[in-house]
């Protein structure tokens, strides 16, 4: 008998086709898990269930929690059975939690606007759930504000508002992609621990697809609003039908190879170089504490190697990339690129900066809307002491944009008319129009689907043949950073914990902290014979 | 919580410090001498010693600025030059208008502002929302004045329930008092609670596209539940901003409303201050002020660290 079955459900906003009918079932304690890249419907599938769907959407089929039809109940009905037949967890924890109450108050209301029962019985429960996801009473007491709760801690407390009043059926969407590796692990495990311990039917949205094959019992893959494939974990593993099932997995995995290193020759230096922050005096007369974001780090980076730095969120790894670029100054070591420093005299040195460029993480952020295409590529020309003027400008930038595999007509659009991966193409083409020594990633593939990823990786490797770049390459993916760079280094609170060749490094890690982030990351399992 | 208060009120007093220095400078520091305004062109050498003797202007400039701020320190302000009267007491009588009439209508724009705009938010798009802003856009574009002298004609002319102008004064009881000051308070709450109304839907709105709101829905919160028990209270913050502004900008920015009231406020002695070149009184008066904006904003600052525990904890 199953919990939750959706049928033939299709949904339209304002008339444009969101879901196509749209099919599955899951079972009590059973974990299904919707995959699919962005734009699929995974998450407005788990807001039909909650119905919670935006304005103007417009729903046929149905969806029956215990042979009762969501789709049809009123809104107050709803509102009894939301929370308390079904709970829901989110992506973002950093922003899911009122800033204004405390989580004893959010943990309580979901328990007291059911009238479940008494306040003191509401109180001895929410401490019970905070205390079974992982928020003990003795440091985590009910009058905790959020904004003393760190990413991983308040996503233990939304899921404990969530299963406090132990719901048949509990929605996680995407409920480890803001977390780090190490957290995400916790997460899902506890996520596992409360299904087991529950008998509560988990539906898990999410696009890492190491974490489906590690959680799921079921996969639905979906596609453009449709279920493309579905079937229980072990059997779609070894029997994948749709071709794009394959690809998606096939992309996850996806593997490039570089070229071959040239000879040593530093270009980057960095030697002991540590930057602080001062931290908010205490008291009005006490000597503010400072805080070494980056902790007398040293090392070299040769002209043509790849590098990768790798690291959890708050390690230093963005603080560091600033001082390289120059961008930040500084308190004790050195910098220095093709023997200049990047920082003299308190100012930042242009003749060093030219020669570096970056590409951030967010595709949609990092370009002014306002301007075309052509200009936001040639912006680093301003850089140089005489910039290509006419024809010559021109043909830099036809150049840059069909070795990033796009065409030279697109100079005069806008930005908006592309996609995040044309976007990070536009980028990295910004990054290379004035041929610099040194390019930054940070985090430049995070924000993109693994098809689009794969293709960026690429794109990487054929520019790494062509302009044989240097690049430091720094994300928390560790997958990622696997295939695309030579060596690797692994950071923790501001200090190189590790550091070598990075299958190496991958294969043998030395380092505890290493070692425990390459177990805490979901692996996908081995397919390369069904997927061939 | 309490390190939070006392750094506020550390910051309030050095910034009443900078203010009484600025006051003085610009003033008192500046080309012309009071005693031969006072006396006129054709005034005798030994008068115009004995008149500076008396104002206390013949000490050096240093000690004067002293004796200015200890003398207001026990509420001393000095003697108007023009009405050889304590300036303490012309701005304590003002004040008993201006501050009530302030309060009043600062507590009538809350009144109709929070209701207005929590309704256009919740309705937004919606016929309530569009009439609530049309209102807004209305009350924005008429000046004040303009409603002070309709409501003359509406409520005093015609339906005789207020007069027209002047001030019954506070002997009367307190209720003769409010009602001589209610036709003024509406005039000058009603602009101002038009923006207050824009400035709480907008903010609210804000705060209803917050993921949070979603998990409260995913709680079983109800729409309107949602937000009165998490919107209305994140979203006070800029409110709060703009009543310490309204507050300030009421006390000594209602002269319009004084003159067509002809109520005997604060407006309206700087005014004629002023036009007699009566420094002392535009002095205090103007220190006075910096004082009320001073200390409103640093209520506004507790009341932000009331709203929002982030604040609290932040040293």
């Amino acid at each position: 008998m199953s919990l939750l079955r959706i049928e033939n459900l299709s949904l339209s906003i304002h008339s444009v086709e969101i879901l196509k009918r749209v099919n599955l079932s899951i079972a009590p304690g059973q974990i299904v898990a919707v995959t699919g890249e962005s734009g699929s419907g995974k998450s407005m599938t788990a807001l039909a269930v909650m119905q919670l769907l935006p304005n103007g959407a417009q729903v046929s089929g149905s969806v029956l929690l215990e042979d009762q039809n969501l789709l049809t109940l009123s809104e107050p009905k709803m509102c009894t059975l939301r929370g308390a037949s079904v709970g829901m967890v989110f992506q973002e924890p950093m922003t899911a939690l009122n800033p204004v109450k405390n989580i004893g108050d959010q943990v309580m209301e979901t328990i007291l606007i059911h009238k479940a029962m008494s306040r003191s019985q509401a109180q001895a429960r929410a401490q019970e759930v905070l205390t079974r996801v992982g928020l003990p009473q003795d440091r985590f007491p009910l009058s905790r504000y959020p904004h003393e709760l760190s990413g991983g801690q308040r996503q233990r407390v939304v899921i404990a508002m969530a299963i406090a009043l132990r719901p048949k059926l509990l929605i996680a969407d995407e409920p480890t992609t803001a977390l780090d590796v190490t957290t995400q692990a916790q997460i899902l495990d506890l996520l596992k621990g409360l299904v087991r311990e529950f008998g509560m039917g988990l539906l898990m949205i999410t696009h890492d697809l190491a974490v489906v094959a590690d959680m799921a019992d079921k996969i639905v893959v979906m596609r453009h609003g449709e279920v493309v494939e579905s079937g229980a974990t072990t059997d779609l593993l070894h029997n994948m039908q749709h071709p794009y099932t394959r690809m998606l997995f096939k992309a996850s995995g996806h593997q490039v190879t570089l070229p071959e290193r040239p000879q040593p020759q530093p270009l980057l230096e960095v030697r002991n170089v540590i930057r602080t922050y001062r931290l908010p005096r205490k008291g009005l007369f006490d000597i503010p504490e400072h805080h070494r974001a980056v902790d007398n780090v040293s090392f070299a980076l040769n002209r043509g190697e790849r590098l990768g730095l790798v690291g959890e969120s708050g390690c230093g790894k963005s603080t560091l990339t600033k001082a390289i670029l120059g961008l930040d100054e500084v308190q004790a070591g050195e910098i220095r690129l093709d023997g200049q420093a990047v920082f003299s005299g308190h100012k930042p040195n242009l003749a060093v900066r030219r020669k570096m460029h970056v590409v951030f993480q967010d595709p949609y952020g990092s370009f002014n809307p306002r301007h075309r295409v052509a200009r936001l590529i040639a912006e680093p020309f301003h850089l140089l002491e005489t910039p290509p003027t006419g024809s010559e400008r021109q043909d830099r930038i036809a150049e840059m944009l069909r070795a990033v595999g796009l065409s030279p007509d697109d100079a005069d659009k806008y930005i908006h008319e592309f996609s995040g991966g044309q976007r990070q193409r536009i980028a990295i083409a910004r990054a290379l129009v004035i041929q610099p020594e040194l390019i930054l990633f940070d985090e430049a593939v995070s924000a993109l689907d693994v098809s689009v990823r794969a293709q960026i990786l690429d794109l990487l490797a054929e520019l790494c043949a062509t302009y044989s770049l240097t690049y430091l390459f720094i994300s928390h993916d560790l997958s990622v950073v696997r295939t695309i760079t030579d060596r690797v280094m692994v950071m923790q609170a501001g200090k190189i914990v590790e550091e070598g060749e990075t299958e190496q490094v991958f294969a043998q890690p030395k380092h505890p902290y290493t070692q425990s982030l390459i177990n805490a990351a979901p692996t996908l399992p081995e397919i390369s014979d069904n997927v061939a | 919580m309490l390190r939070y208060t006392l750094k506020r009120l550390i910051s309030l007093l050095i910034s009443l410090m900078v203010a009484s220095v600025v006051i003085f400078m610009v003033i008192e520091v500046a080309p012309g001498d009071p005693a031969s305004f006072m006396l006129g062109v054709n005034a005798q050498e030994d008068t115009l010693v004995a008149l500076r003797a008396e104002l206390g202007l013949d000490v050096p400039k240093v000690q004067r600025y002293f004796n200015w701020v200890s003398g207001m320190l026990v509420g001393d302000f000095g003697t108007s030059y023009t009405y050889r009267t304590p300036v303490s007491q012309m701005i304590a009588d003002r004040l008993w208008v201006s501050l009530p009439l302030a309060l009043y209508a600062l507590a009538l724009s809350t009144l109709i502002a929070f209701p207005a705009g929590i309704y256009a938010a919740a309705r937004r798009g919606k016929p309530g929302d569009l009439t609530v802003m049309g209102a807004t856009q209305l009350g924005i574009a008429v000046p004040n004045f303009w409603f002070a002298m309709m409501l003359v004609l509406i409520f005093a002319i015609n339906l005789r329930w207020f007069n027209a102008g002047g001030f019954a004064g506070w002997e009367n009881g307190l209720w003769t008092g409010l009602h001589s000051l209610t036709l003024p308070a509406i005039a000058l709450a009603l602009p101002q609670a038009a923006i207050l109304a824009r400035v709480m839907r907008s903010s609210l709105l804000d705060i209803l596209g917050e993921d949070f709101m979603r998990t409260a829905r995913a709680k079983g919160v109800s729409r309107r539940q949602a937000l009165w028990r998490h919107g209305v209270r994140n979203a006070l913050i800029p409110v709060l901003t703009i009543i310490g502004l309204q507050f300030s900008f009421l006390l000594a920015g209602s002269i319009i409303i004084e003159k067509v009231f002809y109520l005997p406020g604060l407006g309206r002695l700087v005014f004629q201050a002023i036009s007699a070149r009566d420094l002392i009184v535009v002095e205090s008066v103007v220190m006075l002020l910096v004082f009320a904006v001073i200390t409103v904003n640093f209520l506004v600052d507790l009341a932000y660290a009331a709203v929002d525990p982030r604040l609290r904890s932040r040293t």
